[in-house]
């Protein structure tokens, strides 16, 4: 799981985050773990590649 | 923190007292004359009798669907046609698909991207080949293709059917009568674009285009020569009335290939609290539309891990006999190596398919 301050399920700051799940099965992550921005998310047949304009590439073992 | 959990939805006949289930004779018997029909008399049922099937208990779930297991041999053979899709231009949809994570009109965690460049479509569509699938799609989230996207596909698809060695289907669409001629001259194998639900339960879905566009745009698609990919999606709410109503315009509309979608609810949409088709729910469907649609190409497709969980292999012997390998659109798929020993395990080969006439 990529660790900062924002969840890259739903993008809810950490600090406040509901106390519910919000990962959905089989869904990319979609939030940048540092500023908690939309995720540009490339889905391919055999895999994902996400990235944020600010803080870059999502490494794909982030999640 | 755990998976958000699932909601099964219950089987709509539950909302539909004027519809009750047959008493296991009378499914027996139903199932006797589907079988008289479809194996020996080699005829496409009536809307009668398919309604007559939509009503089997869900005892008989597991005969309607050996029976569509049989049906698909005898009309389509034992081969599995394999597929990768990719999302060549994701989100900012103007349509307001109310399952659709890719529209502007909805706040969805989705970010919009533009038309992806060469090398990222041209890499997955090696991917994809090199899965052994037989047909690479590039779908675009659009309302339909302006000259410059029309543009773009046209230079993409002879460049991916030389370097990746697969067959090009593109979704883009509603097109007009001479987009569709273009894209069939520039190559097209298939063209997809699904009527998803039946005509009466569009307007529950789409608000800014109309079913008849659709309609329209599937019929330019075989004139014009390509073959015609027309899926659907179950799980908005339709009632089995409307299901059997799309059955019957799927028919007039004579897909090559009929992707089956099942509802997997996205954040931010309209349709975000829906629950789920229940599996054996989803086996009845999938085999009813293989009893329907006897020679089509009958897909496997989006929401299916969610909807079938363990139950994915028995929908290979419910009727269908093609699906999409790997990850859709915006969401991930379960690992290609799973459905490749799946069908390995099922003795089921991998080939190229076209309608069975």
């Amino acid at each position: 799981m990529a660790e900062g301050p924002f969840c890259v399920w739903c993008g809810a700051a950490r600090a406040t985050h509901p106390d519910r799940p919000c990962r959905r099965q089989l869904d990319p992550p979609r939030f940048c773990p540092t500023c908690g921005r939309r995720l540009r998310v490339k889905v391919h047949p055999a895999g994902w590649d996400a990235s944020c304009r600010d803080h870059g590439r999502l490494p794909a073992d982030a999640c | 923190m755990p998976d958000v959990p699932v909601a099964f939805t219950p089987n709509p006949r539950q909302a539909q007292p004027e519809r009750p289930q047959l008493s296991p004779e009378e499914a027996r018997r139903v199932l006797r004359a589907a079988e008289v029909a479809l194996l020996d008399e080699r005829r496409q049922l009536s809307a009668d009798e398919l309604s007559a099937l939509a009503d089997v208990p869900d005892s008989s779930v597991p005969a309607l669907a050996a029976l569509a297991h049989e049906v698909r041999l005898a009309w389509c053979g034992d081969t599995v046609e394999v597929e990768g899709i990719l999302s060549a231009k994701t989100g900012g949809c103007p349509e307001d698909c109310h399952f659709c994570s890719q529209s502007a009109k909805f706040e969805s965690p989705v970010q919009a991207m533009p038309f992806l460049d060469t090398a990222d479509v041209v890499a997955a569509a090696k991917e994809t080949a090199a899965l052994g699938a037989s047909e690479f799609c590039i779908v675009l989230a659009i309302r339909g293709p302006d000259e410059r996207t029309m543009q773009r596909i046209l230079e993409l698809v002879p460049i991916v059917q030389e370097e990746a060695g697969i067959n090009v289907a593109v979704s883009a669409g509603i097109v007009t009568d001479e987009q569709a001629r273009r894209l069939a001259e520039g190559g097209v194998h298939r063209y997809n674009h699904n009527l998803e639900t039946a005509e009466s339960f569009f307007p529950n879905v789409v608000t800014t285009h109309s079913w008849a566009e659709r309609f329209d745009t599937c019929q330019l698609v075989r004139r014009h020569g390509m073959e015609l990919c027309c899926g659907v999606l179950l799980g908005m709410g339709e009632t089995v009335e409307q299901r059997l109503e799309l059955l019957g315009q799927l028919r007039a509309v004579e897909p090559d290939e009929v992707p089956v979608n099942f509802l997997n609810p996205r954040p931010g949409t309209p349709f975000a609290g829906r629950p789920l088709v229940e599996p054996l729910e989803a086996i009845r469907w999938i085999a009813l539309f293989r009893l329907a649609l006897p020679s089509v190409i009958l897909r496997y497709a989006g929401g299916r891990e969610v909807t079938l969980r363990e139950l994915q292999a028995l929908g290979l012997t419910s009727g269908i006999n093609a699906l999409i390998v790997g990850n859709y659109l915006t969401t991930l798929g379960r690992s290609p190596d799973e459905d490749l020993q799946m069908l390995e395990d099922l003795h089921m080969p991998i080939g190229a398919l076209s309608k069975a006439f």
